[in-house]
């Protein structure tokens, strides 16, 4: 019954709480960046005035499923995050997250617009790349901590990234595609740089770029939410680690963004599984031969 | 009570051979119509009512041990299988079929007539839970099959003319199969095993070679060879078990004590692996196709393939943690992710789903090689998703084929808009093959538990890796049916009521059994395999686990409802896709480089150049032969 009760709070804060952290995080990554870049950048709030701004403006559709699947993939990732946060089956939880990312694609293909056609095939090799990382991620917490339960992980005696470091390495690898951040933008790029115009999300104006926007935030948070249980266990003092290996891996994200080139969807996949295979893999046929 | 079991049974195993010989001299159309609904019905409810008597009684059924007339008549039966492979293969110069059926059944014979074993008295019947299952699944969607076969040739022999028209001959056979289907799981002994086995292959052979074309002799010879390959390694099996073991029922042989045991194991599983058609023998599924939809779906659903995994899960117990089960695993895992990637670079919709059968089936092989308590649950569930699945889809597209004139994925663009009913059917199938809430990925979440637990971190990988091509191949082809497009197609859809009614029948089955997954597992599943095992076995996944899926199922209907909902009174304007603005006509065409109006034509995406190369698949090929023949020498090892 408490346990219940615990969920239903965390769900609500989860609700509440991921689109103001994560507009903070974004304005943050803005100001790096820019930094990075020898600009100044903008202020911290600043994606919170370009939310405003979209749903504020003109809304144009191409046709009537197109707004109804884009307001499905929120609320699904809504779901998803609440299903992590409720401490919930991980594998439960990246399944829904697939599904989720579906309503994305269709969304897309739904406007017969031949640019956002391709950026959503581009988005399913992106889903092809990280889904097997996504589901080691899984596996790896549930031998070591043999449950697959997000309340029973942050019960552990010791942080789950002492046992599972080729696993979180391999986390990090591809949120990086997650993030949908350099070398690995291929379906919808934050940056002017690409062939694709916007990709996936080229014909979403308005109000639905707006929930897009906030659905990534929602998106985000629960990504740093898997990140926080590598470093999560019993005791307090596990909580200022986990904000700082939070707010490493959020750096690291950005040095990589800002570092690369896009490379193809060939050398992603590749680079994807390799990655995948070469830590977690390894990382993971390891724990089963200790134990 | 003991008696109206026999007749149940005996009638579920008969009544089909009757229908077909019946329907084999029925020539006109709205006869045959009438007897099979009738027959077919008949079957379904005799099929429910023997499951629902089980389970009331609970107790496992065997009878029969006195069966000499029978086993002579069997004999004769086996006999004139052979006669009909040797006439053909005679007629269509493939002697190498002729031989390999000449080896198998003189063997056989010979083991029978030498009076070897004419000692045993056991019982030749034998139901237990995994009967009921298999009897469910072949007496419900075996018969919407033939339901929809009704509808369906008629369609097709209108469609296809030059195609000589032997309905009788079709529905005869779709019948045979069902009663061999029955014969085969009621059967504990193995010599009758191997026999219903047999008709499952000719019958299977005759039915692919419908169309009397050239390539579907090719094919058809193909799948009869391989599955007489089978056969022999069946029959190798039997001569062995008997002569070294002194065992000649299954359920005997798995629980025998001895290390010689091994070898005819390795052979019962080529048998099971032919039957299933996994790597290296994946081939005659695919060619399979050339035959009319009914059969694809009969052979890819509830029988032939199934029959194979059935093998395969029966002697489980006795593959777990040994060279045999290894082999088998491993194999099972490799063709799960070959096939899926596979299953990429086609377009042709019928060769989607047959990969993904494949590549499912290897998963439920990868789980009976394991042979875990948790496994073989995994598999049971996994076995019944995809049987339903599976059916559904093939059945889809057949009607989609008959309506838009093709069964390319590529024309199934924006088929949403144009034929929603037909739409929705393959949408709730592919739905059921790979998403949350639907059986195939909470059995396949149970699966990969059970494969952690059962400490095989090589499958683990394989499953993780083959689910992200699985959901790519099948999202790839939801894409092309949630695409746009005008309504300009004018063709009537013509699917008839009988395809319908087994559509809807599908669908209606898939989402009760999904409402009722923890029910099932607990009250059927759980005690199927403590029976297996001797010991009480729980769920592999928890019941809140199940119970949040069933409420899923709500969930994923109540998004889009919401959604509607949501956007309904939201302002918007309609304007055209981005299209650097040289589109024209609402986005139907566009003016190329040279300034003149072309057609706007959006393609999918196949990946041709890393997945298509043919370097690729005879790797795989040689992967799996090789593995195959080492596990063979272990098996033989291990038994000398």
């Amino acid at each position: 019954m408490k346990g219940g009760l615990i969920s239903i709070i965390t769900i609500a804060a989860y609700i509440i709480c991921a689109p103001v952290i994560a507009g903070f995080l974004s304005g943050l990554d803005r100001i790096i960046t820019a930094r990075m870049q020898g600009r100044r950048g903008p202020s911290i709030l600043q994606p919170f005035y370009d939310i405003k701004k979209l749903f504020n403006k003109e809304t144009l559709e191409v046709n009537k499923t197109q707004f109804v699947y884009v307001v499905c993939f929120f609320i699904s990732i809504i779901i998803t995050g609440g299903f992590l946060f409720g401490g919930f089956d991980l594998l439960l939880v990246f399944f829904t997250l697939t599904t989720s990312a579906l309503f994305l694609v269709f969304a897309a293909v739904s406007t017969n617009s031949p640019v956002a056609t391709m950026g959503a095939h581009r988005e399913l090799a992106q889903m092809l790349s990280y889904e097997p990382m996504v589901i080691l991620v899984a596996v790896g917490f549930y031998m070591v901590t043999g449950s697959f339960e997000g309340r029973d992980i942050i019960q552990a005696d010791m942080p789950a990234i002492v046992k599972l470091p080729g696993v979180f390495i391999g986390f990090v690898s591809i949120l990086t595609i997650k993030f949908r951040k350099s070398p690995f933008d291929l379906s919808a790029s934050h940056h002017a740089h690409q062939e694709l115009v916007m990709g996936i999300t080229t014909d979403m104006s308005g109000k639905m770029c707006g929930i897009i926007e906030l659905t990534h935030w929602y998106e985000n948070i629960m990504l740093y939410g898997v990140i926080a249980l590598f470093f999560v266990y019993n005791s307090w003092v596990s909580i200022p680690i986990t904000i700082a290996g939070i707010l490493v891996v959020f750096f690291i994200e950005i040095l990589i963004d800002n570092a690369c080139a896009r490379v193809k969807w060939q050398a992603m996949v590749k680079a994807a599984w390799i990655v995948t295979i070469i830590t977690a893999g390894i990382n993971i046929l390891i724990l089963q031969c200790v134990k | 009570m003991g008696l109206s079991n026999e007749i149940m049974i005996g009638s579920l195993i008969f009544v089909p051979f009757i229908v077909a010989l019946i329907l084999s001299f029925v020539g006109n159309n709205t006869v045959r119509k009438v007897i099979v609904y009738f027959s077919a019905v008949c079957i379904m409810f005799l099929s429910a009512a023997f499951a629902i008597s089980f389970l009331i009684n609970g107790k496992t059924i065997s009878f029969m041990p006195e069966t000499e007339i029978i086993d002579k008549i069997m004999l004769g039966g086996e006999f004139f299988l052979m006669g009909i492979i040797i006439w053909l293969s005679i007629k269509y110069k493939k002697l190498y079929a002729a031989a390999l059926s000449i080896v198998q059944t003189v063997g056989l014979a010979w083991l029978e007539l030498s009076g070897k074993t004419e000692h045993f008295k056991l019982d030749h019947i034998y139901c237990d839970r995994l009967t009921i299952v298999m009897v469910l699944m072949i007496g419900i969607i075996g018969s919407f099959i033939c339901i929809y076969a009704i509808g369906y040739m008629t369609d097709y022999t209108h469609h296809h003319t030059d195609v000589k028209d032997r309905r009788k001959f079709f529905f005869g056979m779709l019948f045979v199969f069902l009663g061999a289907m029955f014969g085969l799981v009621f059967s504990s002994n193995l010599i009758w095993i191997y026999f219903f086995w047999e008709i499952t292959s000719v019958s299977s052979f005759l039915l692919i070679g419908y169309t009397k074309t050239e390539e579907a002799i090719y094919n058809s010879f193909r799948a009869l060879w391989m599955n007489l390959l089978g056969g022999v390694a069946f029959a190798g099996a039997i001569v062995f078990a008997v002569i070294k073991l002194d065992v000649i029922n299954l359920s005997d042989l798995i629980i025998c004590d001895n290390k010689m045991l091994l070898f005819p194991l390795m052979l019962l599983a080529v048998a099971g692996l032919t039957k299933s058609a996994q790597l290296p023998f994946s081939k005659w599924l695919m060619g399979a196709m050339v035959a009319p939809t009914p059969t694809s779906a009969l052979l890819h659903s509830a029988t032939m393939v199934k029959a194979g995994v059935y093998l395969l899960i029966r002697l489980a117990p006795a593959m777990q943690g040994n060279s045999v089960g290894y082999t088998v695993a491993l194999i099972g895992g490799f063709t799960f992710f070959f096939s899926s990637v596979r299953a990429i670079v086609h377009s042709d919709g019928k060769k989607i789903l047959a990969y993904s059968t494949v590549s499912n089936l290897g998963l439920i092989t990868a789980c009976a090689g394991v042979g875990a308590e948790s496994t073989v649950w995994a598999a049971i569930f996994l076995m019944m998703f995809h049987a339903i699945s599976k059916s559904l889809l093939f059945q889809s597209v057949g009607a989609i084929e008959n309506t838009i004139g093709s069964r390319d994925i590529e024309d199934m663009h924006g088929i949403i808009r144009r034929y929603p009913f037909l739409a929705a059917i393959v949408i709730i199938g592919i739905f059921g093959m790979y998403l949350a809430p639907f059986g195939m990925l909470i059995s396949k979440w149970a699966a990969l538990k059970a494969f952690i637990d059962a400490g095989n971190i090589i499958l683990v990988l394989f499953l993780a890796f083959g689910s992200a091509t699985t959901m790519f191949y099948w999202t790839k082809w939801l894409l092309k049916i949630f695409a746009w497009s005008d309504k300009t197609e004018t063709r009537k859809n013509q699917t008839s009521i009988e395809q319908c009614v087994s559509l809807v029948g599908h669908v209606v089955l898939m989402i009760t059994l999904v409402i009722l997954y923890a029910l099932v597992s607990q009250k059927f599943v759980e005690p199927m395999i403590s029976e297996f095992y001797g010991h009480p076995v729980g769920a592999v996944i928890s019941y809140t686990d199940m119970i949040i899926m069933s409420c899923y199922v709500g969930v994923i209907v109540l998004i889009p409802l919401l959604a509607i909902l949501a956007t309904r009174h939201v302002k918007v304007t309609k304007t055209n896709a981005y299209m650097s603005g040289i589109n024209r006509d609402k986005g139907r065409k566009f003016v190329d480089s040279f300034g003149k109006e072309r057609d706007l034509y959006l393609s999918n995406w196949y990946m041709l150049d890393i997945m298509g190369s043919r370097r690729f698949l005879n790797i795989s090929t040689v992967i799996a032969v090789a593995g195959l023949i080492i596990g063979i020498a272990f098996s033989i090892g291990g038994a000398f």
